[in-house]
Order: structure tokens, then sequence, then C-alpha cells
């Protein structure tokens, strides 16, 4: 039987001299119908390439296919050569033949039509349909991906649903001529952890329905588990290794494929917390932070003039202590409030009640002047380009109302040569630096000012797998050289697991479980807590079925003056507690 | 040096840039008197000579030499454009940023009066502020410069807003930087690009109003010599003395030309996606 594609030799690549500068370098493999193949490979490991290049929308983004040939089987049985096929004919092949969709869901649909409108576009340019019958088959489509009540959903534009409403809305688009063949660019990336999985579950059980197949395109390697039926893993425009899923999971061959499954972080149900700098119950230090009662609100206005209507409850109510060399983790989605919680720690984000306190460093280190620092999460963001790293790392020095003098020279070298940077780093712009290097950066000035707590909003989520699993490294050595204490806000169950002493869960805006990270992780209390880590994929789990749950985040605006009820505390054993819930 | 071999290395900015250099060359010769022939002297016996090789663009009304009153109107009209664009780029930088910074109130006050600017044409604004000031040289380098405020305003305030929300100005709060370094070091340094965009583009405008108001006898007066001015001398005479509408115009209009060009090729090189093309 004929393979639906057979890629052979496939090269691609960009610039004047698309030879010289090839992205992708002779990639070849196969999928048969109701096939699923998952692309696994790091940022410019050609991966997305390969697969834009498919459906040749590579050539709007200035690429050339310069060699190789990618055969696809079509409806009546006649092959088609993709490679070298023109734009009118590709026109039909798209949409109707090979759907895709994309990371964004926010960005890759047009916020001023209604979404109803841009999935009848596909009918209507597909399928010929016209006024009442392609609003029925938007209705359908809408249904197929499980959105309840399609047919007020259709007269929705884009900022009225969620993200995950959105990529359903999105694989509706590319589903609805049918295609036999599905890329999808990773498009879970963008979105939160349980919402992942539901799409997850989404896009099986779609390709279980239609039999069609699909090219999964991702850098987690947890993720294939579930879906894919073969996979192959790129490095730098090749694939380095490919097969079928278990035998890659199982028995990975290729240098590279092992590092990905055993360095990198996986999550293991808490089986890989971290062992040392338990907290010491006996010992009555004090905490070197303290959050009580932290809230944060935003007032709703609707104009200039009229009167606070309403308040966003960002944070409602969140306490928490943190001690010397512990790293707490605020685990939760996006629009949780974990990021506002850091950020009001910092004096960023006016609190508008609650107090802080920061302890004293070990009487042997003399107390600096800002205790809280922090690193962000897009290392790319937060240094600015146009300056050279000295005056970067200088910054805080002369922010405190210090010099730079050679003293301050001499604490930035050591520093960088403890984050792993080359000595000649301080001449040098952001620009000159990987994104690895640059969340490095970010770490030495958090420590220029020789803080004893360092908030890391997302720090590794924007780096590349391998690359966090080292930064991760760093961080820990770190903690334990200087005691720090870390407050670590993340999404990544992952991560968190490796990293954390204690885990914090927040809710719309609210502590809902707290505690040792070994128990959260693998005696979760709270129905959230137990949902996300559900959510988490995992190479264990391989075809596992996902309940599809559409449920929302609560909205957290409330009216003005409204006071949350008091939160009732259940204690599980240690300092493990969890908010019981109505 | 850089920034000039990417300007020559560029195809429109190779050709805006010598335009700009040539009348530079011009404008400060003109200045400092090294013309042909003394720009205001009448050459009374030589009234309306053709273009020929004791006088290379040929004599006015009065007798006197194109070419020295042109080089003279050069420097004239760039003296006043230059002025008033560092005026307009400086009120404009320091509003637009107050504006961003501080937000609120101000930032309405601010874009509002701005705003207010924007709505008259640019020609009619200049023309109004001189009216009520008196004509000359001074004056129209302040009412061009204001004309031009508002621009500069919004260049500077709408990148400014969102380098204000970016990650290194909340990373530069944490370690408590004081406002001034932070509008210094992290806005205004990363607004240099497009403010040198809009600067080379700017001149070009000012220029062309320049030659406006003097056109209308508001600008420079008689007999210093003005491009805008020589052109409305030249109304009249327009079919006996064709030269004398010819070089003038010629020489607004290649002027704006290479402001141009040169502004387009900045603004691709100093664009950060187009950085590794050109640098």
């Amino acid at each position: 039987m004929t393979p639906l594609l057979s890629v052979s030799d496939l090269r691609v690549g960009f610039g004047r001299n698309p030879k010289a500068n090839e992205v992708v370098r002779g990639v070849g493999f196969d999928i048969a119908d109701g096939e699923t193949l998952a692309i696994v490979g790091e940022s410019g490991s050609g991966k997305s390439v390969t697969a834009l290049s498919i459906n040749r929308l590579v050539d709007f983004g200035g690429g050339r296919i310069t060699g190789g040939s990618m055969k696809l089987k079509r409806v009546d049985g006649t092959v088609f050569e993709l490679a070298a096929a023109t734009e009118p004919q590709l026109t039909g092949i798209r949409g109707a033949e090979i759907g895709m969709i994309f990371q964004e869901p926010m960005t890759s649909l047009n916020p001023v039509l209604t979404i109803g409108n841009q999935i009848e576009e596909s009918f209507r340019l597909h399928r010929g349909l016209t006024g009442r019958q392609a609003t029925a088959a938007a209705r359908d489509a809408l249904d197929r991906v499980r959105i309840p009540d399609a047919a007020r959903r259709l007269k929705y534009t884009p900022n009225q649903l969620s993200g995950g409403m959105l990529q359903r809305v999105m694989i509706a688009i590319a589903l609805a001529c049918n295609p036999r063949l599905l890329i999808a660019d990773e498009p879970t990336t963008a979105l939160d952890v349980t919402v992942q999985a539901q799409i997850m579950a989404l896009l099986a059980e779609l390709k279980r329905e239609s039999g069609m197949s699909m090219i999964f395109i991702t850098h987690d390697i947890g993720l294939v588990a579930g879906i894919a039926d073969k996979v192959m893993v790129m490095q730098n425009g090749q694939a380095v290794e490919q097969g079928e899923l278990n035998q890659i999971l199982d028995s990975p061959q290729h240098p590279y494929t092992q590092h990905l499954l055993q360095d990198v972080p996986h999550f293991a149900s808490g089986r890989a917390t971290r062992a040392d700098g338990q907290r010491d119950k006996a010992a009555n230090t004090q905490p070197a932070l303290k959050v009580d009662g932290l809230v944060v609100r935003f007032p709703l206005k609707s104009s200039f003039f009229s009167r606070a209507t309403g308040a966003v409850h960002a944070v409602d109510g969140v306490d928490f202590d943190l001690m010397q060399g512990e790293t707490l983790a605020i685990v939760g989605e996006s629009g949780s409030g974990k990021s506002t919680t850091a950020k009001a720690v910092l004096g960023l984000v006016r609190s508008t009640r609650g107090s802080f306190s920061v302890g004293t460093r070990t009487a042997t280190a003399e107390r600096s002047a800002k205790p809280v620092q922090m690193v962000f999460q897009n290392p790319y963001a937060s240094l600015n380009p146009r300056l050279a790293i000295e005056s970067i790392l200088g910054e805080p020095v002369i922010a405190t109302g210090g010099r730079v003098d050679a003293q301050t020279r001499a604490r930035m070298a050591s520093l960088l040569e403890r984050v792993g940077l080359p000595k000649n780093s301080l001449e040098r712009y952001p620009h000159e630096f990987s994104g690895g290097q640059r969340q490095r950066l970010c770490i030495a000035r958090a420590l220029m000012l020789n803080p004893s707590v360092v908030v890391l909003d997302e720090a590794v989520s924007a780096l590349d797998v391998s690359v966090q699993a080292k930064v991760l490294e760093l961080l820990l050595d770190l903690q334990r050289e200087y005691a720090l204490a870390y407050l670590f806000i993340s999404h990544d169950m992952a991560v968190v697991e490796r990293i954390a002493h204690r885990i914090a869960v927040i809710y719309a805006g609210q502590i809902v479980e707290i505690g040792d990270a070994r128990s959260v992780l693998s005696k979760p209390r709270h129905s959230y807590t137990k949902k996300l880590i559900a959510a988490v994929p995992t190479i264990d789990r391989r075809c596992e079925h996902f309940e599809i749950d559409t449920r929302q985040v609560p909205s957290l605006v409330r009216p003005q003056g409204f006071e949350p009820a008091p939160a009732k505390w259940e204690r599980f054993g240690g300092d493990h507690m969890a908010r019981v819930e109505a | 040096m850089r920034i000039l071999r990417a300007i020559f290395g560029h195809g429109s900015g190779r050709i805006g840039g010598l335009i700009v250099c040539v009348y530079l060359l011009l404008a400060i010769l003109g200045l400092l008197g090294l013309t042909p022939h003394n720009p205001i002297t009448q050459y009374r016996i030589d009234r309306l000579h053709a273009p020929g090789a004791a006088y290379w663009m040929g004599t006015d009304l009065f007798g006197r030499d194109v070419a020295s009153r042109l080089m003279a109107g050069i420097g004239q009209s760039f003296t006043v454009a230059f002025f008033s664009v560092a005026f307009a780029s400086l009120a404009g930088t320091i509003l637009g940023l107050a504006a961003a910074w501080l937000g609120r109130r101000w930032d309405g006050v601010v874009m509002r009066i701005m705003d207010v600017l924007l709505a008259f044409p640019a020609i009619l604004l200049a023309l109004l502020i001189v009216t009520v000031a008196g004509p000359g040289t001074w004056t129209s380098v302040v009412a061009i410069g204001i004309v031009y405020t508002p621009i500069f305003t919004r260049v500077v305030r709408g990148p400014a807003l969102s380098l204000k929300t970016r990650e290194f100005v909340d990373a530069a709060r944490t370690f408590g930087s004081s406002s001034r370094y932070i509008v210094t070091r992290h806005l205004l340094l990363n607004l240099v690009a497009p403010l040198t965009v809009q600067v080379t583009l700017a001149l070009a405008w000012a220029l062309l109003t320049e030659a406006g108001l003097s056109f209308l006898g508001l600008g420079t007066q008689p007999p210093a010599a003005s491009l805008g001015l020589m052109l409305s001398d030249s109304r009249n005479l327009m079919e006996t003395a064709p030269w004398l509408l010819i070089f003038p115009g010629l020489a607004i209009m290649i002027s704006i030309l290479g402001f141009n060009l040169l502004g387009d090729a900045l603004r691709d090189i100093l664009d950060p996606r187009m950085r590794r093309a050109f640098a």
C-alpha cells in the first residue's frame, strides 16, 4: 500500500542563497492513512520548517525547497508531487487535503470577524456552500470540536473566547473539509496544561472518528506519548532518529534522543522531588519572606468620569512564608494570579491589602539594600538590547546608590563566571547571547545586590528543554551556595517537581492547596490540584484517554465591595493543607 | 562610522546620502559667503542675463547672480530647517517621554494639545504663528519647530509606552532604579532609531515649509536670499527668464528627494530585523 505522504531527502533553505543556508537537510518519512507522526525537536531544529514545507507555506516565509520530494496520495489514488507544485495547484490542496493548526490560536484568527464567518469561509471556498447551508455546516463543525452551545458561539468574535476555545475553533476550521492530513504545529504550547490535555484528547478523538493522518510537531517529548504512532526526533535540520512510539521511548538509540528522555525534566508524580534542604520544624527561624493576607484588586471603570463598578480580584487573600534556602513553587494556570502575586511582592503592582515582611540574612552576610530580586520569564525582553552587559549588571548597583568601580567589576566578573558565562561577556550586547545565556545573565543581575529572596517568574519556561535542565541545575547550585530563598512561579509541573520544596497551588486568585512538594504531587487533595496533575503529559501515559472537560475558569470580576468568605483549611499531616471545597 | 558605511551600502541611501552631502557643502559655502559672486550685489548691466560662463545660472531682475543666491538660499533654508527640527525633536521628545512616563492626566493633557496642533495643516499653522510674531528667520524657526513638535511627540510616545511595559523596565524597578535612569537609559536609548529616521524626514518637510513661508513673504526677508523667496520673485518672469524658476525649484525638489531617500535608507538600516543584512 502506498503511504498517504512520502517525504524523501527533503531540503529547505532560506535567504538569497538557499543552498548554502539549509535549515532542513535531508529529512525523509512516510505516513500511512490514519497514522500520527510526531516530530520532536528544540527550536531551530527545523521541525516547523519541515511541516510548513509539506503544504508549501514555507514559500511565504522566504524558504525555498532545494531538493527532495514529497509525494502525496490524492483521493483518486494518483500521486501528487508537492515539491514541484505550482501555487494555484497548492491552493486546492491546502485546506481540502492538508489542514493545518498553528501554535497561537489568539493570533491565527481574524479579530474583527465572527468565528462563524471564519469557519464558513472554509466551506465556501472548498465546498461551494453558501448562506444557510454554510452556517449549518459551521455549526456542525463547532459541535464536532465539542464547543457547547455552538449556534450562539458562531456569532462571537475571537476576543470573547478563551485560548482553548479558540484552538478548538482553529481545529474546526482545519477539519472543515475533512482533510486526510492534519498538520498541528505546537498546537498546545501556548495553552495551559489542563486546556492542553483537553485539546490533546480532542485531537485523538477526532482522529479516531475521521481516520485522518496527523503530523504533530512539539518540543515536549512527554506530549507525544499520548497521541503518536511514530516519532521522529530532529536536531539541526536532520532526523536523528525515527521509529515506532514504544521503540523510541523505551530504547532510544541516538544520544540526543536519550538526552531528551533522560536529562530533561519529566513529571514523575512526586517521585523526583528534592531530598535536600527540607524545612526544619524544630528550628524556630525567622522566614526570609512572609506574606500575609495579600489582596490585589484592579478597579473596573467604564470611562474616565464614571465610578468603579466592580473590581478584578486578581489575588484574593494569599498568605505563605518562605524560609532561607527554601523554594516555594506557586503553580497555577494563566490568569490565576500567580504572576500578580510575584509582582506585588516586588512592589511592581500595588497591593490593595496585606503585608510582607522580609527577614534579614544570616548574621554573617550584610543586609542587602534590595533583599528581593526577580528573574523574568522572557530572557529576550528583560535585557535592554541597547546596553552592554557591563551597564546591565551595573544597573542594580547604580540604582542603590553605588558606583561601578573596580570592586563592582570584580563582582560582575565572578558572578558571570559563577553562572557559566565567558569572561569577555562584559563588553558584549544581549543580542550576542542565546536564550539560555541571557537567562544566566538575568540571574547574575538579580544576584548583584546579594538578595535573600529571588522571585523566578516562569524563569525557565521560555527556554528549550535541554537548556531548561541546565539552568535549573544552576539555580539549585546557587541556592545551596548562597542560601537563597526562591519563589518559583511556574505552570510546568515537571520543572516544579525538580526545584520545589513546597508547592502552593493557586486558582482564581486564591491558594487552594499548599504543602510539601512530594505530598502535594503524589497525594493531591483539592479537586483542582488533582485535575492539574492529571493533565500533565508524561512519557508513562501512553495513549491515555482524557476526559473532555469544557469548564471555564470562573470570572474574577466581582461587584464593588465584594469580600470572599474566609477560607476553611483542612490539614493532611505535616504542613500539607487544602482549602475545603464548597 | 558603521552607520555611514551602511548608508552608502544601501541603494537609495547612497543616492540620498550623496545629495544631502552636496547640499550640506553648498549650504556651508553659501553661509560663509564663498559664492561665485556676492549674492546681493546687483550687476545692473547684466539684468536677466541667461545662464552662461559668467553667471552659471543667469541673473535676476536686479542683476544678482542666481547661482550665488541659490547657495546663500540653501544655506538660509538649511539653517532654518536644522534649527526648527532641532527644536521640534527636542520639544517633542521631552513631551512624548513625559506623556508616556507620567501617564494618566499628563498623557491626556499633552496629547490633546498635540492633537489640536495636528488638526491644522502645517503651513497654515506656521503662517498663523508667523503672522502673530512677525516675519523673520528666527520666528520661522520657532513656527516650524512648533508645527512639527506634535509629530515627534507621537513618534516618541508610542514606542515609549510599549517600552515602559517591557520586562527590562520592570526589572529596573525591582532594583529601585530612578525614573531618570529608566527614562534615559531604557526608554530614550531605544528610541534613537525611530528618532533618527523621523529627524531626516522632518528636515525635508521643514525645508518645504520654510520655502512656503518665504514664498508668501513671511519667512526670510529680502534682500537676503532664500529658496522660497527666489521662487516668489520669479513668478512674473516665468516666461522671459525661466531659469529664475527652474533652478530654485529643482533645488527644493532634489533636496527633499535626498532627505526622503536617506530617511528610507535609515529606516531600513536601523530596523533590527534588517540589521544583520547591512551591518
